[in-house]
């Protein structure tokens, strides 16, 4: 469960990017955020992964609430979040293998059923066998995948996406979208931000729609 | 716990990864350290070497009381009877002036003395007190000069007390050594790991967003710090032992010429690992305080 109340974020330039946001994700949720560039899309995301704090307001994931969390404890937030961000933020200089184990390296899993975790996240997003290749030498969705399979080798149990289908054509982006979908129907909590309301659209997600920041209509 | 030891076991295997990765790098790291540290481990081994050639040389510090050449008989028995009832004294031995001037013959002076038609040596007293306490020396000292029919008193351990005073002034100088050296050696790694962190900058946020904890990201810095150490120690190690290897038949033939048995010894075991200990924590140290002042989180 995600909730934000009355949350602001003014961002130390003295520009107020969110300006009193508050919304509930229930559990198992498919949640599609979207809006112009610049209406605080990214800001939103980030306040759920501890990446930034609130001005004011609070957020909380499951009941905890992350803006008063303590430094130490923001790693293991994140070990339960899926995180894919607007850069793919692929280490370039490892294989596709090494970058899906990265979360299980971190989380110390001993390295078979690491290698098995990743096999499998790499065939739920279509890259079966592509492991030993190099980043550099993929295409762009197929960078945008590793990133997706990487946030899901975890098993979380909330997915935060922003913006993967930025810089795909449209049945790439569809293909990305449907594979949300498949996480969302096998009960992650999805939260996708996105340019395109259309994308979504036959999935029928929740909708949240951010206009310089703040939420507009249904949504809020 | 299992976990922990993974963990640092993967930081440790980073660590050397990213070591090999650099040959010339961490060569020239471990050169740096090694010749560094090689200055006072081998000023440290000289003074040890030249302190236990004093031990085996000195033997307990005496005191040698002599006589005035026209002393009395009584003189020299009432001195001999005050040195036998004095509690401060271990003992005392008689050198008779007849006795002294065999020693000299056998010595191999007999032609020189032969010329000589009275013997011109003084009787002598050589006295050991009891216990090591200079002032203990130095009150014996005026006790026996004052004495009718002493003329001089020597303190046989001046130069034992001299040498000792110079190795206690070797080892605060080669501490001083160790210490500003040891700093130069925490600066180089410091600066190291500074320049490891800015080019893993993106490794380091990424892994962050991902979960990691500070230790984790820490880690392999520390363990990169420590074996840069090491290895630097090793270096130092071999450096020292060449050389003493180089000197060990110079200087033992030059002992001989002296009538002296002298060899130099190296570093033994507590001393080699005390100065591979040495090393691998500078090279923690430094990094330690490179990971405190660059790994500060920063994100965006
Ligand atoms: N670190 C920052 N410091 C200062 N201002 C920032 C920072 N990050 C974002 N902003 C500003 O906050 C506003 C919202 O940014 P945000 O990245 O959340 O928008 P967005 O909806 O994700 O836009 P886009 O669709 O272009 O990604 C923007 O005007 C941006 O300039
Ligand atoms: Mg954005």
């Amino acid at each position: 469960m995600i909730v934000f109340n009355e949350v602001v974020k003014q961002y130390p330039g003295g520009y107020t990017a969110l300006a009193g946001v508050s919304f509930e994700i229930r559990h198992g949720e498919l949640a599609v955020l979207s809006g112009h560039s610049g209406a605080g899309k990214s800001t939103l995301l980030k306040l759920i992964a501890a990446i930034e704090r609130p001005t004011s307001g609070s957020v909380s994931i499951n009941g905890q609430n992350v803006s008063a969390l303590r430094p130490r404890a923001i790693p293991y937030l994140r070990r339960n979040l899926g995180l894919v961000l607007q850069e793919h933020r692929l280490l370039y200089d490892r294989s596709v293998d090494d970058n899906v184990m990265l979360p299980l390296v971190i989380t110390g899993h001993p390295p078979r059923d690491a290698a098995k975790r990743v096999a499998a996240a790499l065939e739920r997003v279509g890259l079966s066998g592509r492991g030993r290749e190099m980043p550099a030498g993929l295409s762009g969705g197929e960078q945008q995948r590793v990133a997706i399979a990487r946030a899901i080798v975890n098993r979380p149990s909330i997915l935060i996406a922003d913006e993967p289908t930025a810089h795909l054509d449209v049945a790439y982006a569809n293909e990305i979208a449907s594979l949300f979908k498949s996480f969302n129907a096998a009960g992650v909590t999805v939260l996708v931000s996105t340019h395109d309301e259309r994308l979504f659209a036959q999935h029928s997600p929740r909708r949240l729609v951010l206009h310089k920041g703040l939420l507009q209509g249904a949504g809020a | 716990m299992s976990n922990w030891f993974y963990l640092h076991g993967r930081a440790f295997m980073q660590a050397l990864r990213r070591l090999a990765s650099q040959p010339l790098g961490t060569l020239l790291s471990a050169l740096v350290v090694g010749i560094a540290l090689s200055l006072p481990a081998a000023g440290y081994l000289l003074i040890d070497n030249v302190a236990s050639l004093a031990r085996g040389v000195s033997g307990t510090p005496e005191i040698s009381v002599f006589m005035s050449q026209d002393a009395s008989a009584e003189d020299i028995a009432a001195a001999e009877k005050r040195l036998r009832g004095d509690a401060q004294l271990a003992g005392y031995r008689h050198v008779t002036k007849d006795e002294a001037l065999r020693q000299l013959e056998k010595g191999g002076l007999g032609d020189v003395l032969g010329g000589l038609t009275a013997n011109p040596l003084p009787d002598a007293f050589i006295v050991t007190p009891r216990g090591e306490d200079p002032a203990l020396y130095d009150s014996l000292h005026a006790r026996f000069a004052a004495w009718p029919g002493v003329a001089h008193v020597q303190l046989d351990s001046a130069w034992v007390k001299r040498l000792h005073a110079l190795l206690g002034l070797g080892r605060s100088a080669v501490l001083l050594l160790a210490g500003l050296l040891g700093f130069a050696l925490v600066i180089v790694t410091f600066n190291t790991i500074r320049l490891q962190i800015l080019t893993q900058r993106h490794e380091i946020d990424v892994s962050r967003l991902l979960g990691a904890t500070d230790p984790f990201i820490r880690r392999p810095f520390y363990w990169f710090g420590s074996l840069q150490g090491l290895l630097g120690g090793c270096v130092a190690l071999a450096t020292v032992w060449a050389t003493v290897h180089a000197l060990g038949g110079p200087v033992a033939s030059l002992a001989e010429t002296y009538g002296a048995v002298f060899a130099l010894t190296g570093p033994g075991p507590h001393e080699s690992a005390a100065i591979l200990g040495f090393a691998a924590f500078l090279g923690w140290l430094g990094s330690a305080i490179s990971v405190r002042r660059h790994l500060a989180e920063r994100l965006t």
